[in-house]
């Protein structure tokens, strides 16, 4: 009970653990400034050239050890083989594939719930009209081999970035089905209930396209899809339009033998359906493309980024190919021969005239068919 | 002793009833495992081959994402029926003995969750969920409290069917007298008697958590759900083989619960 | 409700109750409810009113009336009107058949394999829904369904004479009722199962007649709860989405799908709002309904006792 004794010892301890406390705090301190530089940098880096080499590049995205994507079916542009070459390139970095169905107005709800959190995704692959409304949400990123893309394709700071595309086109069983050489060959009762969309215009961006290219088919413009509406009343009057939604199930079980979408997408049928065949159709084609984009809050901004370099790499872009798809770099890659020449002769021939609708068409389109479609499809 | 309940209709009615809707149900079923049996291009008749296919090791990795979901939906269907078990039912005893009155507002609650479509829902738990996440963390069980609310129609309806049909007013009356506290009341006498109409909450409860996709998806979480739609993009015939597959487990499921909460039915207390 | 609780009601109240414990539960009866009353609020009415909220505000985040105007296009009256007409004859015709099919499991033993089994199937397929539900209906009845192609083959006779009716309402009505009739077993069995032979064993002795016995006894005490079943039918299909967004893909024929629309388009942007309105209509319709359903609970409980 002698008090100077033991108010000493508390003292020195205290002493003791508060110098303990301020150094550790100083070390920890430290290495979160570098933890939170690093991590800064990665979320700030606009090239690789802020991270160094790839190889810093790819340490820092294996020290994060996560990928989030979102809206990668892996059917779509062979975008399985794409997460499956990633995987087995980078087995430190474990990929979390979330909403493989989500539209691309939906990657950008999840991106908005998910803010600050660790589930939030970390890249988007998004259509033209989503991208444009959101670059807010975008980190600017030009990967290394950016000069190869078309200016048209990309956005000049990065912010979004054109992957892949490919043209509207009719796929159709040719076991059952003559091939269509023109829009109104569809009306004949040759495809009697067979012509399905894949979802509703007002709603999914591939079903946008089809009317699409029924407008310019039709001798219309994109500035007015008046034309493609009526072609899919008067296929619908005609008992020749499906209106239920088309999946691989569908087209596996014959449900829905003639799919309006985009080329690579009718390209990847034939491993369900062998006789599935897939025909754009001469003229004016309508043409779309995806853009890469990186979360400006992604929560693995390295992983995010080597993601990117990974897919603008010459192997990735033969492996879009493969699916199908036409890849940003093809131009360039054609002229330096790294593309994969028999598959590139595999895909649809090219229309001799290609449309893309600009932001305002879109939405003149769009403001059209929430009108329009129901009632013409009743 | 099997006692001929009389309300009940006659073997001929009941084998009429069982296998005309039976029949009706199997047919869809029936349809989808012939489907599935399709065989490979270049094979005729019927195969096995695409059953098969699901457990080459090759194919592994591509189903990872079940493993990590079946464990999240079971957690959380476990979490949920806690929550019926544990929060609904004391609840909703509570009111049948002292708030008779508040009734009508419950079942208007009740019925509240399956009036509006879960995207909107989740349009509102989405912020909420935002704090949930950064105070609790985002592991998939924090959604138990999302599905609590969905379930609580379903729960409500089959809880209250039991109660109604006992008289909870008496019960408890009659078990204070004899001294009972009121733990005792609620677990030994009211709970026993409520077992038909708890179980079919619990039944349903773990169905909805099994087989609910949306607010999964829409906030982010790896559920059963949601990795089979990761999955079932592999091609057609996948998908079905898996629905069939995320049925009979479900069922097995149910069917265990089933029997074990009916343990002890039938025995004669002296 | 019964005779039993006006002649035990009184006796709460009495000093031979524990007195203390008497005294303290009013109180203690309000605090027990606060637990649910906390959880509810939290995480149904608060996102209810944030996402009904949603409706009245523009893109700006500033109040408007603007978007209930929406509530008066054609083509939303159209989908409510779809919407209450599919809800209600899945919900009658399950209620029917689920109520049916109850009946019939009465005579078997509660821990005999067929109930359990049909308490178990129901239970799963009440939740089975979606693009899955959608293709197992396709497999079986679709334009090339086994059942169609069989048809065809054996009888000639083609059910999709005059279009493919499967890909628009009616088909989602057969849809609808592949889980809406388990979702009525499996909540009205409890109701079924607790009345007591005792009481037809009685009705008999004093010379009823068994058809009888239901009129007088069995309907008017099973009424309450098959009118409640059914208005959970009704709430459950009227709510429902993903099966019709697979079946009946174009128009966006009934609410939710509007809702849907409205909330995640690809392509017509900038009507997140207009979800907030269609929830709100939502929700009046099933009060409406609930509304209903308590007026005739009501008649029918002053013509029970």
């Amino acid at each position: 009970m002698s008090f100077p004794k033991t108010s000493r010892r508390p003292l020195a301890a205290l002493a003791l653990a508060t110098a303990a406390a301020i150094s550790l705090a100083g070390c920890a301190g430290a290495s979160a400034d570098a933890a939170a530089g690093s991590t800064t940098d990665a979320a700030s880096a606009t090239s690789l050239a802020d991270f160094g080499t790839m190889a810093d590049l790819e340490a820092a995205a294996k020290a994060e050890g996560k990928l989030n994507v979102i809206a990668l079916p892996r059917t779509w542009a062979n975008y399985g083989e794409v997460l499956d070459l990633f995987a087995q390139r980078y087995p430190e970095i474990t990929i979390t594939e979330q909403s493989p169905d989500a539209s691309s107005a939906e990657e950008i709800q999840a991106a908005k719930a998910n803010e600050g959190l660790d589930t939030a995704p970390d890249v988007f692959d998004l259509g033209l009209a989503v991208a444009l409304q959101n670059t807010d949400r975008f980190a600017a990123y030009k990967v290394a081999t950016f000069g190869d893309i078309p200016a048209a394709l990309a956005e000049p700071s990065g912010l979004f970035v054109g992957d892949y595309g490919g043209y509207m086109s009719i796929g159709y069983d040719s076991a059952r089905f003559p091939a269509p050489s023109s829009l109104s060959d569809l009306l004949k009762p040759a495809y009697k209930g067979a012509v399905a969309i894949n979802g509703d215009p007002t709603q999914a961006g591939s079903a946008f396209a089809a009317v699409g290219v029924a407008a310019v088919q039709n001798g219309g413009t994109l500035d007015d899809f008046t034309p493609g509406i009526e072609f899919f009343g008067k296929l619908n009057a005609a008992g020749n339009f499906l209106k239920v939604d088309p999946t691989d199930a569908t087209i596996a079980s014959g449900e829905t033998p003639v799919v309006f979408d985009w080329d690579y997408l009718n390209a990847a049928q034939t491993s369900a359906v062998p006789t599935w065949k897939t025909v754009v159709l001469p003229g004016t084609g309508y043409a779309g493309y995806y853009n890469q984009a990186i979360n400006k809050d992604a929560p693995h901004p390295a992983a995010a980024r080597l993601w990117q370099e990974f897919l603008y790499s010459d192997e990735v872009q033969n492996l879009w190919l493969k699916g199908g798809a036409r890849p940003a770099r093809m131009d360039a890659m054609t002229t330096a021969g790294t593309i994969d020449s028999a598959l590139a002769a595999a895909l649809p021939t090219a229309p001799s005239e290609t449309v893309v609708p600009t932001e305002a068409q879109s939405t003149a389109a769009g403001t059209l068919l929430g009108q329009k479609w129901a009632t013409a499809v009743q | 002793m099997a006692v001929v309940n009389p309300l009940a209709p006659g073997r001929g009615a009941r084998w009429v009833i069982g296998v005309g809707v039976g029949l009706l149900f199997a047919v869809p079923f029936a349809a989808t495992v012939l489907f599935t049996l399709t065989p490979l291009p270049g094979g005729s008749g019927l195969s096995v081959d695409r059953w098969i296919a699901l457990v080459d090791p090759a194919n592994a990795a591509k189903y990872r994402p079940l493993w990590t979901g079946l464990g999240n939906s079971l957690t959380l269907a476990g979490v949920t029926v806690l929550l019926v078990l544990g929060l609904f039912t004391p609840t909703m005893v509570l009111v049948a003995l002292a708030f008779p009155r508040l009734r009508r507002v419950f079942e208007f609650v009740a019925l509240l969750p399956i009036s509006l479509p879960a995207i909107v829902l989740v349009v509102g738990l989405t912020p909420l969920y935002l704090q949930i996440g950064r105070t609790l963390g985002t592991g998939a069980w924090t959604l138990a409290f999302a599905y609590g609310i969905l379930v609580l129609p379903f729960a409500y309806r089959s809880i209250q069917a039991s109660i109604d049909a006992i008289d909870v007013k008496t019960l408890s009356e009659a078990a204070r007298t004899l001294g009972a506290g009121w733990g005792s009341v609620l677990l030994r006498v009211i709970v026993p008697n409520l077992r038909q109409g708890l179980l079919a909450a619990a039944l349903i409860s773990v169905a909805v958590v099994l087989g609910e996709f949306t607010i999964a998806s829409l906030l982010n979480r790896q559920t059963l759900q949601t990795a089979l739609i990761v999955v079932n993009k592999q091609d057609g015939y996948v998908a079905a083989i898996f629905t069939l597959l995320a049925l009979a487990l479900a069922f097995v499921l149910l069917l265990v619960i089933g029997r074990v909460g009916r343990i002890g039915v039938g025995r004669k207390t002296s | 409700m019964t005779v039993l609780d006006r002649v035990v009601a009184p006796a709460a109240p009495e000093p031979s109750a524990p007195a203390p414990r008497g005294a303290a539960r009013p109180g203690w009866a309000w605090l027990g409810l606060l637990p649910f009353a906390a959880y509810v609020v939290l995480f149904l009415v608060v996102p209810t009113v944030v996402a009904v909220g949603s409706g009245f505000v523009n893109g700006h985040g500033s109040f408007t009336l603007d978007n209930l105007a929406a509530l008066g296009d054609p083509l939303v009256l159209t989908a409510f009107g779809n919407s209450a007409l599919v809800s209600l004859v899945t919900a009658v015709i399950g209620a029917v058949v689920g109520a049916l099919v109850c009946w019939a499991m009465l005579g078997l033993p509660e821990t005999g394999v067929v109930r359990t089994a049909v308490d178990a199937a129901s239970g799963v397929l009440a939740q089975f829904g979606g693009v899955m539900l959608a293709f197992v209906l396709i497999a079986a009845i679709g334009a090339q369904g086994v059942v169609t192609v069989l048809l065809r083959q054996l009888t000639g006779i083609s059910l999709y004479e005059n279009g493919v009716w499967l890909y628009d309402l009616p088909g989602v009505m057969v849809a609808y009722l592949i889980f809406q009739v388990p979702l009525m077993v499996i909540t009205f069995l409890p109701a079924l199962a607790a009345l007591k032979p005792q009481w037809v064993e009685a009705h008999l002795t004093l010379g009823g007649t068994p058809a009888g016995f239901w009129r007088h006894v069995g309907m008017p005490v099973l009424a309450p709860s098959f009118l409640a079943s059914l208005l959970l039918l009704f709430a459950n299909a009227f709510s429902s989405y993903a099966t019709a967004a697979a079946l009946a893909s174009q128009g966006s024929q009934i609410v939710p799908l509007q809702i849907r629309t409205a909330l995640t388009s690809e392509t017509v942007l900038g009507r997140e709002n207009l979800a907030g309105v269609l929830a709100l209509g939502m929700i009046v319709v099933v009060a409406v309904v609930m509304g209903l359903y308590a007026l005739v609970q009501r008649r029918a409980a002053r013509w029970q006792s």
